[in-house]
């Protein structure tokens, strides 16, 4: 179907009021980016979802990767968009410029978790901590990692990993939030697992899930096919990425993460504990676990963040007091998601929603 | 608060940083129109050869790699400073350096990097006029200073408060590929990406010698072209549109962009302008420009309108808002 009679069809749609989630930031950030809004009618509303990993890394993580920052002989290596997460001793970034009046915080940004296995060669008597954050897109190149350390016999290397993986977060929404008409399924996260994975979500709660990419077309196709199935009482998955999602997704990807990892509970900030949606080592490799698994206790939101209601789509970020009130921007963010460039606060600031 | 290293952005930060401490020091009217180079009025007469009016500007240059595809960092401090100059429409003409480097610098490189400085300035017709060298502790790094003065030849009135409801934004070339070039260096990713590091003389010669009447230009470089739209619609009170489909971007900068979740209209350059010209002298400028070496692939990418913020126009027809730059411009982590 050609994309302007797509558009036509969403723009003049008049049914009943749809509430649809984009589960990925990076869907948000190009909904945003390419004015979908605009295009669509205000009866079809996108709340974004909790698929953006720094947003949902709990201040526990945070500290706990400050603490190896300060450590001596510890240097952490994170990805860029961690930085400025606040935790509880500050964030990464304020850590890193504390200078001469504090401790000095060791914190290099990677652009590449396997970089950590020249540097350990390079200085063996530095322990390399690296701060493993995201989902099943990323977590195949940690397990690389472990999988090379092992290979090299490098051994001053740590994983603190808050790894997560979506499904289960998509089913405590479905099952905590019922009031969500369907799911434009995240395009990176499917490539690597495939969409079976959502035939039991789209059965069990009778809604349409469907696989979408990241150009405006697709995803404007992705929420053609969600009205369309709602509007024939319709539930189930549709995969509208098929050049890059395979039925079955990356099944050497997925070896990867089960050789090397093995589910546990994990903290969502603003969702709370789900279980076997953390992603830990196993014991066999044990050793170059950075002590992931103590940091799911502590979750407390700063008071006044609304973080939870945003990654869940009860509110959007221009409803939350503190977005409203001006206390939390992207210079100065109090809650996650305005810090992530992924992230629906922050998304919603930078457009000057 | 502790300076980080979103301070350094040309973005929010960066903004941010030069209102709370630089501007309440330093608040001046010539300072406080913060222009790419300042422009200062001195008496016309006998002596300054009929110029009443000179281009002043300085310029920091901290990049890691020293060398890379397109340029090096003499290069670099060179065109910095003589496009600023260029942008207020004066005549570049004398350069000061200086050098901070850190204890363990190659002098063959050294030797490499000033050689290209002098080249550079050759081309861009100015002289090297003064210059001082400090030495620290540290790994061999460098850092180079240049500060720049550029004559302004009498009727030339360019400035970012000068664009007026109706003119036309005309963009020198593709974006994006001095920071595509200087990352895909730290992430060690093999591609045939140059940086785009000029001196960008033949453009504006070439604009002023067609008689294009020029109300604003900008060369787009920290922060990319999103922040210096923000800045142009704000200090000249107007409001801006972009057409997406009409910025360039090369295909290859466009993939690199893509896979890194990073967004060309935020991308730095050295070797880009915008400038802004009435509606009706559009094409005689958009032909100005493709005549000359550095703006072959110049586009007409944008409108000024009646109103405020700066929107972009994106392909399938919608219209969004537009923001400067936050944060450092990092590649996303998924």
């Amino acid at each position: 179907m050609e994309i302007a009679k797509v558009i036509d069809y969403l723009k003049s749609y008049d049914g009943r009021q749809l509430k649809l989630m984009e589960v990925c930031g990076t869907h948000t950030a190009a909904i945003f980016k390419n004015g979908i809004r605009d295009l669509i009618s205000p009866k079809i509303r996108l709340i974004s979802g909790p698929g953006c990993p720094v947003c949902v890394t709990p201040t526990a993580f945070i500290d706990k990767c400050v603490e190896y920052a300060k450590a001596p002989g510890c240097e952490l290596l994170t990805f860029g968009d961690m930085m400025k997460v606040p935790g509880s001793q500050g964030s990464l970034s304020e850590n890193k410029a504390a200078g001469e009046s504090g401790a000095k915080a060791n914190i290099t940004i990677m652009y590449s978790p396997l970089e950590a296995i020249e540097k350990a060669k390079q200085n063996p008597d530095i322990t390399y901590v690296v701060a493993a954050v995201g989902f099943e897109t990323t977590a195949p190149t940690y397990a690389l990692l472990i999988r090379e350390a092992e290979r090299q016999g490098v051994r001053n290397i740590r994983l603190v990993t808050a790894l997560k993986t979506a499904i289960p977060a998509l089913r405590w929404i479905c099952e905590n939030q019922n009031d969500i008409d369907g799911f434009i399924c995240p395009g990176h996260v499917s490539v690597i697992t495939g969409v079976h994975v959502y035939d039991e979500l789209a059965a069990g709660f009778g809604k349409p899930f469907v696989v979408s990419g990241f150009e405006a077309e697709h995803i404007l196709a992705a929420i053609y096919r969600i009205v369309r199935q709602i509007e024939a009482g319709e539930g189930r998955v549709e995969n509208m990425y098929p050049n890059a999602v395979r039925e079955d997704g990356n099944p050497k990807a997925l070896q990867a993460i089960e050789d090397v990892f093995a589910p546990g509970p994990a903290v969502w900030r603003g969702l709370g504990r789900i279980n076997g949606s953390g992603l830990y080592l196993k014991e066999e490799h044990s050793v170059y676990d950075g002590g992931s698994r103590g940091l799911d206790e502590d979750m407390q939101l700063p008071d006044g963040c609304r973080c939870g209601d945003v990654i869940t789509g009860r509110i959007n970020p221009d409803q939350c007091p503190m977005f409203a009130g001006g206390s939390c921007t992207p210079m100065d963010p109090f809650g996650p998601c305005m810090v992530s460039s992924e992230g629906s606060c922050g998304i919603w600031y930078r457009n000057k929603h | 608060m502790k300076i980080t290293m979103a301070h350094g952005s040309g973005g929010k930060s960066s903004a941010q940083l030069m209102k709370d401490i630089f501007g309440k020091h330093f608040s001046n009217e010539v300072l406080n129109k913060m222009e790419d180079a300042a422009v200062l009025n001195l008496p016309a007469g006998e002596g300054n050869g009929g110029f009443a009016r000179i281009a002043c500007s300085t310029d920091s240059f901290v990049v890691t790699p020293l060398i890379f595809k397109g340029g090096d960092i003499g290069k670099l401090c060179v065109c910095g400073t003589v496009n600023d100059l260029l942008m207020m429409g004066a005549v570049p003409k004398y350069l000061t350096c200086g050098f901070i480097m850190e204890e363990g610098l190659d002098t063959e490189l050294l030797d490499q990097i000033v050689g290209s400085m002098a080249a550079q300035a050759k081309e861009a017709g100015v002289i090297i006029c003064a210059g001082d060298t400090k030495v620290v502790e540290g790994n061999g790094g460098l850092y180079i200073n240049t500060t720049g003065i550029g004559l302004i030849p009498e009727g030339r009135d360019v400035s970012s408060a000068n664009c007026r409801e109706g003119d036309v934004i005309i963009c020198s070339g593709n974006l994006g590929d001095h920071h595509a070039c200087i990352l895909s260096h730290r992430m060690e990713i093999e591609n045939d990406i140059k940086s785009d590091c000029a001196a960008l003389n033949d453009i504006v010669d070439g604009l002023f010698a067609a008689g294009i009447n020029v109300r604003t230009m900008r060369d787009v470089t920290r922060g990319g072209l999103g922040t210096v739209i923000n800045e142009i619609a704000e200090s000249s009170s107007c409001k801006i549109e972009l057409d997406e489909e009409a910025i360039p971007v090369s295909p290859q900068v466009k993939g690199f962009s893509d896979i890194l979740g990073l967004d060309p209209l935020y991308m730095g350059n050295e070797g880009k302008m915008i400038a802004v010209v009435p509606a009706e002298q559009a094409e005689a400028a958009l032909a100005a420009m493709r005549a000359t070496e550095h703006g072959k692939d110049a586009a007409l990418i944008g409108r000024v309108l009646d109103g405020e913020g700066a929107f972009i126009k994106t392909h399938l027809g919608a219209t969004r808002r537009f923001d400067v730059l936050y944060g450092e411009g990092l590649p996303r982590i998924c």
